[in-house]
């Protein structure tokens, strides 16, 4: 089960006792119920040391401007990789961006990133948190002096690439050695749909998923309960936020956003680009009820996604199965 | 270079005769040699003074240049016979503010006379949206849009009093790749046949360019600092691209 996942290969010892976290060999496997992934560290080769470099720069607040703020600040393991409770993201010197943190999950399978699009690489994807005046507030330069002047980074670097040259690119590469192994496929839906451990939905969980299927899954779409799509769902007349448009100039593109992932979703509250919703109710009762007809909405939420109070229920309680607690609590991820 | 040739064919009947033929048919590719490019950055004849120096453009408007870069990419050259020779990974910015990269080294390039060459000005549609790259296309280097993959080909920051935007400032920030707002423009230039760029082993020639950094504003499209004076790819961009397309490099002289 553990494989599916993150492979935890232990290393074969004669005794079992031997068995320790340095014997985890860090590997990246693709889940069964996973199409082949986008990014599969080809130019990138993933090693114990590379991961340990990734995850410490990425808990390192000292990287940040005023040394508050590192990735994982805004990126919190216990919320999948979002910002619990913060509408939109929280930097340094309390500055408030602009958009809602989102999970960083199975993005191996992402081609594009952040809400618009807009970053294509999952590499380059940290260099604008790490420079926005709002996020981390820094440079690359300043990080790259501050790796060379620490200790045990000079080492580490060492270990993980080699050499003890410290620079952007090595410096971005141990970061996705962390990040694109954050997959998470054991919710208790990957378990009923790889019939694992006799995982069966009760009857409200399954009244829901048929419901998902029928009304959400043309843009929510299995396995990543999201087809990567860019689309408005109404939330706004006039969108504050140009979304897609800021990248592609198109007016058709204004005020469309990425198409987020639900998996984890009873833990990455709150919801939508801007965060301003704090509950699946809210989210439901704005299909239900509260789709505006803004310029670009979805031919298909022209009329929005009526619901009973029953379906509703039966939904969040699907959607509650989608909650990864092995991936949530994996310590291989955690800041130690 | 007389001398080696000489002493080549010398030592030909030594060697078997058929590598000699091929020699003597084929471009030869077995030696290889460096030259250098030197970008003179300009405006309109004047030498590009940072900071200080007030310039013109077409719709004769004020302006001073403060930040000037841009990427030369793919440097290709070729044969008058067609034959042509990609040098491997060539990326280079210039800086107007850093003279050392206004001076930039080819090597292991094959000897052989050379009469035309052409570049991107700019980088390739792959290499923007690929991973985390080091060198010229190192991110640190300022050049790269972390909100929008891609890079910035030509960036020119200034001041004009014409400027509507805060502080009387100009920026064009040249790039992306995506039609219909690729940006990507290749510069070639034919080489005068009587004075080629002669590579040779014995030789280290160097090819002047004149860089014209007036030509973002005039060619196609002049363009008033009135109504643009800020742009960050998008349809702006390409019109900027457009006209620095042809206008922004001119081959003023080879020292072979
Ligand atoms: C201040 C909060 C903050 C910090 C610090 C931060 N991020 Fe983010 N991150 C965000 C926000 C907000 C977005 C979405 C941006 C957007 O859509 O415009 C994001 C997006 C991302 C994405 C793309 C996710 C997706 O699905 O599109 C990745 C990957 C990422 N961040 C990694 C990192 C790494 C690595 C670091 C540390 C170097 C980091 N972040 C630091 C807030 C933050
Ligand atoms: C037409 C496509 C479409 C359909 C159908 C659709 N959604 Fe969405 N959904 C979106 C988009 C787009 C967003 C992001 C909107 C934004 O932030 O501007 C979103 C956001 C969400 C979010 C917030 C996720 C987060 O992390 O912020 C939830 C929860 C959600 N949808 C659930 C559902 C459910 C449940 C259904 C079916 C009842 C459904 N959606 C149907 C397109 C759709």
């Amino acid at each position: 089960m553990l494989a599916l996942s993150i492979a935890l290969m232990y290393a074969c010892s004669k005794n079992e006792d031997e068995v320790s976290q340095q014997e985890t060999k860090i590997a990246f496997t693709v889940p069964s119920n996973f199409p082949a992934p986008a990014y599969n560290f080809e130019d990138n080769k993933l090693s114990n040391a590379g991961f340990a470099l990734g995850k410490k720069l990425f808990y390192d607040a000292r990287l940040s401007a005023d040394k508050s703020v590192s990735c994982g600040s805004c990126h919190q393991q216990f919320a999948a990789f979002t910002q619990l409770d913060h509408k939109v993201s929280h930097g340094v010197n309390n500055c408030q961006g602009k958009r809602n943190t989102p999970p960083l999950v199975n993005l191996a399978w992402q081609k594009a990133f952040f809400w618009d699009g807009g970053v294509k690489n999952i590499e380059t994807s940290p260099l604008n948190a790490i420079t926005d005046a709002c996020e981390m507030g820094t440079d690359i330069q300043t990080i790259v002096a501050f790796l060379k002047a620490t200790a045990p980074y000079p080492d580490m670097f060492k270990q993980a690439f080699g050499s003890t040259e410290i620079n952007s690119q090595l410096i971005l590469k141990s970061i996705t050695q962390f990040t694109a192994i954050l997959v998470s496929a054991n919710s208790k839906y990957d378990q009923v749909m790889r019939k694992e451990n006799g995982a069966v939905f009760t009857a409200s969980e399954q009244a829901g998923y048929t419901l998902f299927k029928e009304k959400c899954s043309s843009c929510h779409a299995e396995p990543f309960f999201t087809d990567f799509s860019y689309r408005s769902n109404g939330l706004d007349l006039l969108s504050a936020d140009e979304g897609r448009s800021h990248i592609t100039s198109l007016q058709a593109d204004f005020g469309k956003f990425r198409v987020p992932t639900l998996r984890n979703i009873e833990y990455t509250s709150p919801y939508m680009h801007d965060g301003r919703f704090y509950s699946l109710d809210e989210v439901l009762n704005h299909y239900d009820s509260g789709v505006k007809a803004a310029e670009n909405l979805d031919a298909s939420l022209k009329s929005g996604i009526p619901l009973n109070s029953a379906q509703k229920e039966q939904i969040k309680a699907f959607l509650k199965t989608l909650t990864d607690h092995e991936f949530i609590k994996n310590t291989l991820f955690s800041e130690s | 270079m007389k001398i080696t040739t000489y002493l080549l064919a010398l030592l030909c009947p030594a060697l078997l005769l058929t590598s000699c033929k091929k020699d003597n048919n084929e471009i030869t590719a077995e030696t290889k040699s460096t030259f250098t490019i030197e970008f003179d950055n300009q405006v309109n004849g004047s030498p590009l003074t940072l900071n200080t120096t007030t310039y013109k453009n077409a719709k004769g408007e004020d302006f001073k240049i403060n930040v000037f870069k841009y990427y030369v990419s793919n440097i290709k050259l070729s044969k008058a016979d067609g034959s042509s020779y990609l040098i491997r990974e060539s990326y280079f910015l210039i800086d107007a503010s850093k003279a050392e990269s206004t001076n930039i080294t080819l090597k292991d390039v094959p000897t052989g006379d050379y009469t035309k060459i052409e570049y991107t000005i700019g980088v390739d549609y792959a290499r923007n949206f690929a991973g985390a790259q080091t060198g010229a296309l190192d991110p640190a280097n300022g050049m790269f849009w972390t909100w929008n993959s891609g890079y910035i080909f030509v960036k020119l920051e200034g001041t004009s009093p014409q400027s509507t935007a805060a502080n009387n400032a100009l920026t064009f920030h040249i790039g992306g790749v995506v039609d219909p707002n690729n940006t990507i423009r290749t510069f070639a230039t034919e080489i005068n046949a009587a004075n080629p760029l002669r590579i040779r082993t014995d030789g280290k020639p160097n090819m002047h360019f004149i860089v014209n950094a007036a030509a973002l504003f005039t060619g196609k499209t002049d363009v008033s600092f009135a109504t643009l004076n800020f742009t960050m790819g998008g349809p702006n961009s390409v019109i900027v691209a457009n006209n620095y397309a042809n206008g922004l490099f001119r081959l003023d002289h080879i020292h072979n």
